[in-house]
């Protein structure tokens, strides 16, 4: 048989309907098949009206389940026969009694019918309706039934050869039937289907468009076309696309021309501000490189062909672009005049309220990127002064509007004031890279400038102790971690993150120790007599603060008031000692998770996160793909196996003994062939791994302790090392140890699986 | 309890001349669907949804449906009459109709008709916009409508009012009046709107009217309100709110008298005077909070106290 059903509503929300429609799927056929019902295909479809899921080859029936229980024993207490009745819904009488080999045994044998597909859609849809998870959803008039917006029918329908039948089911009084309704405006009478290729054609007749994927398309298709036509093209934004297939039945892309006094906006401005206010594509002129155009989507074939719909569109536009290039022409004045006064309003910004203001943290950052200069080729002073000119664009009124071109348009402000192209780019590039895909910047003063908002930003909540948990991590901290991975290893980047860490942790605690107490006894005021606090309770609490705060001399971290209560309650940050090695576990971390991408298994990172310098991703990541592609090789896995095994043999002796073997493994007691081949190649590997990992030539340091896999197999092969005789053991000993040694000073082969 | 019925529609083709012919059309029309057409609420408001004819009445049971213009007064958005969109002093037209009927959407098109704008030739859309007002403690969810782009109304199905679940549920519909009008009428310029009709022996635009009184008000507004004052005067409020609410319910007589729509007016009172002192400028980020809490905090007591004069009159439906 073959299901269709469309839950029709008022509109849903553009960003909802793609989980709502794998929603559906899921739901039903999890449902259907968890009742015994299987299914060859389904597939699920959604309007800004509607969800519709249609399910094809379904059972007609259940298979018929019998089910055994075994339950207690004849002779087990009453309550325990109880509660099997209970659990199996049977009564005594239906029970069957069996020998077992430990005595008789009660046994439920459950037999369930085969059930028609019909009652079975009906329970499973009236569930899925009732608990369907939106992401906000509402009541409304009368009714208790949840959904993202009143619902007002339900189509359900079984098909198959013989016809088309309504599956019984009312939910909250919506009785489900076999109709539906076409385009709001262009159809909008009810009319009734028998199947799902009848329902998608009539609803094709009346105006509505399925399937999002084909209104998609057909956006993409006429939306080209129509920029085609005028020489131009679209600027690609998948998101938006699919938006606009959410919020219309029936596309009707419409072209339309920017007024040539806009032209002079930003390209980044025009394209956001119809994106954000007007959800307009943009259409760009390849010959001028600028944005020329747009295209908006309606949802309704006018007699007109749309001359009402553009004109009106157009109005809304020059409005919008009026108040942009009013923006713009301020905020190019305010940039002219050397952006002093929003480096002064950066001050009333709070960046988070125990970590000080934008100009506490701009501070940080510049100090941070000049220090940071050096390591990645950039110069200190142009450093430290793009750090200064970053967020300034936070202020102008542009930003303002459209948080989303912080950075870009910093860029324009920063040429127009008269920066160097240096330091006007890393204001626009230092907040990259900002997904997993995201470019990362490779000009220096970008790269120093990035790293070092990034660093502050992680360093400044480890300090007041809001690092993620789980899926928690409201400041993005896991995302700046890995854009500080990306930045250092896409660069080459060589920097002890330890040392910039402590640093930076060091300049966050004296500057906001002080600072951060003043501004809460400010508050302390403020909020004290606004909640009605009297003086003498104000000035209590703002002498306690003032003492404990220098008594610790650390982050007066969180200030709240006590509802009622009247009671201040002042936490501190705690020691930050631990700070930057736990900091630095955390970037590990992300950095197996980043590793593991390229294919690394985190215990082969984990070898080589146990040696010294471990925080030099640069060096980290070198040594680990070398030891990787060593592992790879033919003599990996037994090189492996024999560092493991001398090392196992050398960790029970030792513990044994109660000694370490370390070192005065002697040739003049080796007896064997194997023994002494052994020694030769330790004396010949052990200082070119030396010079190759001074050199930093992992590869070469990894094909040199390669080379012991044949003697060290054929030791173990030839030799007992517990052997009798006490100074052969310890001489064996103390030769392993040599071998751990060697393997040492590549890796900690000990953490490797396998 | 009856859903009001959908009126005929309204003559094609035909319309509006004037500010004044968008308001007395949708007056006919929602007054034609059944609503009570009220008169606006005289008290100063920043928007028609603290008319207690929507806050109070959305809560409890009995069934409402009104429709009424609501000067609006937002000092903020005083431009001193200079913008060609932005007022300190607009008017809202706002219909709240309990239950929501189920042809709510379809009620509000033919309102769209009634005005000249029709859906056949338009673009009109529901845009997921969800509504929050943190000084009433209420939310809900539904759209902002756009016709061919522009926003030209709200339209919320109200879920919580004072922090009271919403059982059952009111529709909301609230229009920006004069930039409703001004895209139906053609009007770049809010000031060089007709008010009347333009063929009148004395025609008179939105600006004839309300130039002067924007350059008045926006200056008292932004640098000459007494902040002292206002401040004195938020706290009257807000006490005098509490005294309200906290009195007996029962007066002298013996009489069983909740106060609630008197203490609701203080709660009014308090949040406009609130507006005044943030237009001023003298209230900082982390004060904004504590003042918008403060408001919150009398109008919740306020539901709450209009909720139990429902159980007590007993006419609930």
């Amino acid at each position: 048989m073959d299901l269709l059903i469309e839950l029709f509503s008022e509109e849903i929300p553009a960003r909802m309907q793609p989980k709502a429609r794998e929603d559906l799927r899921r739901l039903m056929t999890d449902g259907l098949v968890e009742a015994g019902l299987t299914y060859r295909s389904a597939g699920a479809f959604s309007t800004p009206r509607r969800l519709t899921l249609a399910v094809e080859g379904l059972d007609a029936q259940s298979q018929p389940v019998r089910e055994e229980r075994k339950g207690p024993r004849t002779d087990a207490p009453e309550a325990a026969l109880q509660g099997f009745l209970r659990s199996t819904g049977l009564t005594l009488e239906q029970l069957e009694k069996r020998a077992e080999k430990k005595g008789e045994a009660y046994f439920a044998v459950i037999e369930r019918p085969g059930r028609p597909a019909a009652e079975i859609v009906a329970e499973v849809l009236d569930r899925v309706i009732r608990d369907f998870l939106w992401p906000k959803s509402m009541r409304w008039g009368s009714g208790n039934l949840r959904w993202v917006r009143p619902l007002h029918s339900i189509l359900c329908l079984l098909s198959d050869e013989a016809g088309a039948q309504v599956v019984k089911l009312t939910v909250d009084g919506i009785a489900a039937g076999d109709t539906t309704r076409g385009h709001r405006f262009m159809a909008p009478a009810a009319f009734a289907v028998t199947g799902f290729d009848d329902y998608a054609a009539k609803l094709r007749r009346a105006r509505v468009m399925l399937d999002p994927a084909e209104r998609e398309a057909a956006i993409r298709q006429e939306a080209a076309n129509l920029a085609f036509a005028r020489g131009w093209e679209i600027v690609p934004d998948d998101a938006l696309m699919t938006e606009l297939a959410g919020l219309v039945e029936w596309p009707v892309p419409l072209m339309g021309v920017i007024e040539d006094r806009f032209l002079s906006l930003p390209p980044e401005v025009l394209q956001t501000s119809m994106k954000e206010h007007q959800k307009f594509l943009s259409a760009r002129n390849p010959s001028t490189g600028r944005i020329e155009g747009y295209v908006t989507v309606a949802n309704i074939e006018t007699p007109d062909h749309g001359a009402t719909i553009l004109a009106g569109n157009q109005r809304v536009l020059a409005a919008r672009l009026s108040d942009a290039a009013f923006f713009w022409q301020n905020d190019l004045r305010e940039a002219k005049s050397g952006m002093t006064d929003w480096a002064e309003g950066l001050k009333a910004v709070t960046f988070h309220a125990k970590l000080g203001s934008q100009a506490d943290r701009v501070e940080r950052i510049a100090a941070l990127a000049r220090e940071i200069a050096p390591a990645v080729g950039a110069d200190p002073a142009l450093a430290e002064q793009a750090a200064k000119g970053a967020k300034l664009d936070l202020r102008s009124a542009m930003v303002g509007e459209f948080p989303e071109l912080q950075g870009t348009m910093g860029r324009y402000y920063a040429l127009e004031a008269g920066l160097d192209a240096a330091v006007a780019d890393a204001a626009r590039d230092h907040y990259s890279p900002l997904g997993p895909s995201d470019a990362v910047p490779s000009a220096p003063v970008s790269v120093a400038v990035a790293l070092a908002d990034k660093l502050d930003t992680l360093t400044g909540f480890w300090a007041i102790d809001e690092k993620p948990t789980g899926s928690k991590d409201p400041y993005a901290l896991r995302r700046a971690a890995l854009g500080v991975i990306r930045l250092v290893l896409g660069n080459g980047v060589r920097l002890g993150l330890l040392n910039v860490i402590r640093e930076s942790g060091a300049r966050i605690s004296s500057q906001l120790s002080w600072a951060t107490y003043i501004r809460v006894a400010d508050q302390l005021w403020d909020y004290g007599e606004t909640l009605g606090f009297s003086r003498e309770e104000i000035e209590k609490a703002a002498a306690r603060l003032a003492t404990e705060a220098a008594q610790k001399g650390m982050i007066v971290s969180h200030m709240r008031w006590v509802d009622g209560e009247k009671e201040v309650f002042a936490d501190y940050s705690g020691d930050l000692s631990e700070l930057p090695r736990d900091l630095l576990a955390f970037l590990h971390d992300r950095l197996k998770v980043h590793l593991r991408d390229q294919g690394i298994r985190h215990d082969v990172i984990d070898a080589v996160l146990a040696m010294e310098n471990n925080d030099d991703l640069t060096l980290v990541v070198a040594r680990t793909t070398a030891l990787n592609d060593m592992l790879m090789t033919a003599d990996g896995p037994n090189l492996l196996q024999g560092l493991k095994r001398a090392a196992n043999i050398l960790a029970q002796a030792e513990a044994a003994d109660g000694v370490e073997y370390s070192f005065g493994a002697d040739p003049k007691f080796a007896d064997t062939d194997a023994e002494r081949a052994l020694f030769a190649a330790l004396d010949a590997a052990e200082p070119r791994i030396r010079s190759a990992v001074a050199a930093e030539d992992f590869p070469a340091a990894m094909t040199a302790i390669a080379a012991l896999r044949a003697p060290v197999d054929a030791f173990f092969e030839a030799v007992q090392v517990n052997s009798d005789n006490p100074i052969l053991r310890r001489n064996r000993l103390n030769l392993l140890s040599r071998i751990r040694e060697a393997g040492r000073l590549v890796a900690d082969f000990g953490r490797i699986e396998g | 309890m009856t859903s009001p019925h959908a009126p005929s529609a309204a003559p094609a083709g035909n319309r509006p001349r004037c500010f004044q012919d968008v308001i007395l059309r949708l007056q006919s029309y929602w007054a034609a669907t059944g609503c009570a057409v009220l008169q606006p609420y005289d008290m100063e408001v920043g928007a028609g949804t603290f008319h207690p004819a929507t806050t109070l009445r959305s809560l409890g049971s009995r069934p409402w449906a009104a429709a009424y213009v609501q000067p609006s007064r937002r000092p903020t958005d005083g431009r001193y009459g200079e913008n060609p969109n932005r007022l300190q002093h607009y008017y809202q037209y706002q219909v709240i109709i309990k239950p929501s009927p189920p042809d709510l959407q379809d009620l509000y098109l033919g309102s769209l008709k009634a005005i000249g704008l029709d859906p056949m030739v338009h673009d009109v859309r529901f845009v997921e916009d969800d509504w929050e007002s943190p000084t009433l403690g209420a939310w809900g969810l539904g759209w902002e409508v756009w016709c061919d782009g522009m926003e030209v109304s709200q339209f919320t199905y109200f879920q919580q009012v004072g922090g009271h679940d919403c059982r059952p549920v009111s529709g909301e519909l609230t229009y920006g009046l004069e930039r409703l009008a001004m895209y139906v009428l053609g009007v770049e310029h809010v000031m060089d709107m007709p008010f009347n009709d333009p063929a009148a022996p004395i025609p008179l635009t939105y600006g004839d009217i309300f130039r002067q009184t924007e350059r008045e008000y926006s200056r008292w507004n932004f640098e000459q309100a007494d902040t002292d004052m206002l401040f004195q005067h938020f706290k009257d409020a807000e006490a005098e709110c509490d005294r309200i609410l906290s009195a007996a319910d029962t007066d002298a007589a013996g009489r069983r008298i909740p106060m609630a729509h008197p203490a609701y007016d203080q709660a009014i009172k308090a949040s406009h005077i609130f507006n005044l002192l943030d237009a001023r400028g003298v209230i900082s980020v982390t004060e904004r909070q504590a003042y918008i809490g403060r408001v919150r905090a009398l109008a919740k007591r306020c539901a709450d106290l209009f909720v139990t004069t429902e159980a007590a009159t007993g006419d609930a439906a």
